[in-house]
């Protein structure tokens, strides 16, 4: 009986990811234009960052190279970051646009393997895309990774998924809580944890109360750990710490965020939410 | 698994006792309105019997879909109890999705995948999708006269009535024992409906699945029903076998055509309204 269902659940869990990829598969021009979207923004942190020494900047203390290297693990992480919590926070946008929503709830598949399935496709294809963008990215800028220790970086990127996938998830609630201003809310998640997070900058540069704010967001571990490994050498046990709150903001969100989601699914089937038209 | 299998065949497909479902509608635009309460189901009771197609006939906005998406756990009544084979839609919501699958009035796809990668989605839902899915849905199609070549072109390539099609391929592969149909036939053309209504026949006539129809077409509920329950306003206004209903209401021995009776239980004409509705939009 067990058995069976876990092979039910696993038949459809591969229906989810391989929906995904044969979604964007054939929306392959809007991924080719996201893709260089990414790549530019990328590319122009780390002009910017070439661009310091002309402003007569050269920050006292830290060479410039260092500089460049803290803004571009930063922009390649937040790519990767925020790539992955988009394609999971639009998971119910998406299904609205295409006027599937109905079939995929009414389906005989429980909810946490409906969004583990997208979750899992996200992760994968998030990794695919920021490692050609970092491809492009490390040769070009002749990134100097020498003291980098990349087990501690794959620790603590490993550590962050669960998190990630949380904080995905959570934002997928939106629009099933409000069909109307769901979609822009995603958006400014997005912005807010860019702006938390410390992609570009210590938290400590913040106002207390973002500071603080910022200790709440698990990207934040993450960029500060992975600097530390890639760009300092930290050894695994020296990011331990960081990779515990990680796992623990993990084990606490995903939970959380998959019970929120069923609870706003209940509603959203009280109020008429999912779907009005037919 | 024998005793389920008896008390399926004892049981009615589809009880809905006392049934109401309302909205709250709130005004829009720049000047809100306070919301207003829709009422679409009101108290609404029914039987399917197991095997049989049985057609809900109402106006647009009658509560047709309402009713079937009560039915498909999509919305949640809030008074009322209804069950599917048993399975009571709100407290064994999973159970009753395993029986069940729902062909809307518009073809729910993935609009820039194909056919196939639509259906396989949906069968990896139903717990298939394995080898053989692939020659399985070839002999649906055939058997729906769709070309093989339209399996692999975007869904959104594909004319109206075709994606219908593919939609009622969809519903088929999944062998559910209650087929939800809203509105199959609304918006095809007049060919593309005939097809799909000879369609149902072929479920009817092989007793495939037991069906719950929803039409404002009196001729499409006469022609495919076994039973007919005519809703307006969200309330049942009257049911029965076409046959049954017309001699019902039979005047001066002449017995009724299920226009007549759907005037005499609603006071409104059928057609007129669904024309003010084309009108309208
Ligand atoms: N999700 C919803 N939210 C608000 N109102 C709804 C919703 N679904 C249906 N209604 C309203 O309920 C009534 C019945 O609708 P519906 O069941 O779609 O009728 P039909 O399918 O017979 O045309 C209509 O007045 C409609 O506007
Ligand atoms: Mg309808």
């Amino acid at each position: 009986m067990i058995a069976n269902s876990f092979r039910w659940e696993a038949n459809a869990f591969i229906g989810f990811v391989e929906r995904q990829r044969n979604l964007y598969r054939r929306y392959w021009a809007w991924e080719a234009v996201w893709l260089l979207y990414s790549l530019v923004t990328v590319l122009s942190i780390g002009y910017l960052a070439s661009g310091l020494s002309t402003l007569g900047l050269e920050p006292s203390g830290v060479s410039l190279r260092d500089a460049q290297l803290f803004l571009l693990i930063g922009a390649l992480l937040w790519t990767y970051l925020s790539m992955v919590f988009f394609e999971i926070a639009f998971a119910v946008t998406w299904e609205r646009w295409e006027g599937t929503i109905e079939y995929t709830f009414m389906a005989p598949v429980r909810r946490i393997t409906h969004l583990l399935g997208i979750c899992a496709f996200s992760l994968a294809y998030g990794i695919a895309r920021a490692a050609m963008i970092g491809l492009v990215v490390v040769p070009l800028f002749k990134l100097d990774l020498s003291h980098a220790n990349w087990l501690s970086a794959l620790l603590i990127f490993a550590a962050a998924t669960l998190p990630l996938l949380g904080l995905g998830i959570f934002t997928a609630i939106l629009p099933l809580l409000s069909p109307e201003k769901g979609e822009q809310m995603a958006f400014a998640v997005q912005g807010i944890l860019l702006l938390l997070s410390g992609v570009y900058y210590p938290i400590t540069v913040l106002p207390l109360p973002l500071h603080l704010a910022g200790l709440l967001s698990p990207l934040t571990y993450t960029l500060s750990a992975v600097r530390d490994a890639l760009l300092h050498g930290a050894s695994p046990s020296n990011v331990l710490p960081s990779a515990a709150i990680l796992l623990a903001m993990g084990l606490v969100l995903v939970p959380a965020s998959v019970w929120c989601f069923n609870r706003a699914e209940a509603r959203a089937k009280r109020l008429g939410l999912l779907k009005r038209s037919g | 698994m024998l005793v389920r299998a008896v008390d399926q065949v004892n049981k009615a497909a589809v009880e809905m006792c006392g049934i109401t479902k309302r909205f709250q509608v709130s005004g829009r635009g720049l000047r809100r309105r306070p919301p207003v309460e829709k009422l679409a189901l009101d108290h609404v009771s029914l039987e399917v019997a197991t095997g049989e197609i049985t057609g809900v006939l109402g106006a647009n906005g009658s509560g047709k879909s309402t009713l079937i998406r009560v039915l498909a756990t999509l919305l949640t009544p809030d008074e009322g109890k209804a069950s599917v084979f048993g399975y009571d839609v709100v407290r064994q919501a999973a159970a009753v999705r395993r029986h069940i699958n729902r062909v809307s009035v518009e073809a729910a796809f993935f609009k820039e995948m194909s056919p196939w990668e639509n259906i396989l989605y949906a069968a990896r839902l139903y717990g298939s999708g394995g080898a053989g899915t692939r020659t399985r849905v070839e002999a649906v199609l055939d058997r729906l006269e769709l070309p093989r070549e339209t399996l692999d072109r975007p869904m959104k390539q594909l004319s109206r009535g075709q994606q219908q099609k593919v939609a009622i391929a969809r519903s088929f592969l999944t062998s559910p024992s209650l087929l939800l149909m809203d509105e199959p036939t609304t918006g095809l053309d007049p060919r593309s409906r005939r097809e799909v209504q000879d369609l149902v026949n072929v479920v009817r006539a092989e007793r495939a699945a037991t069906v719950l129809l929803s039409t404002h077409d009196l001729a499409e509920a006469e022609a495919l029903c076994d039973r007919v329950v005519i809703l307006d306003e969200g309330r049942v206004l009257a049911e029965g076998t076409p046959q049954d209903l017309c001699r019902e209401y039979a005047t001066d021995g002449q017995p009724a055509t299920l226009e007549d009776v759907f005037l005499r239980v609603s006071g409104k004409r059928l057609e007129e309204d669904v024309e003010e509705e084309e009108a309208g939009s």
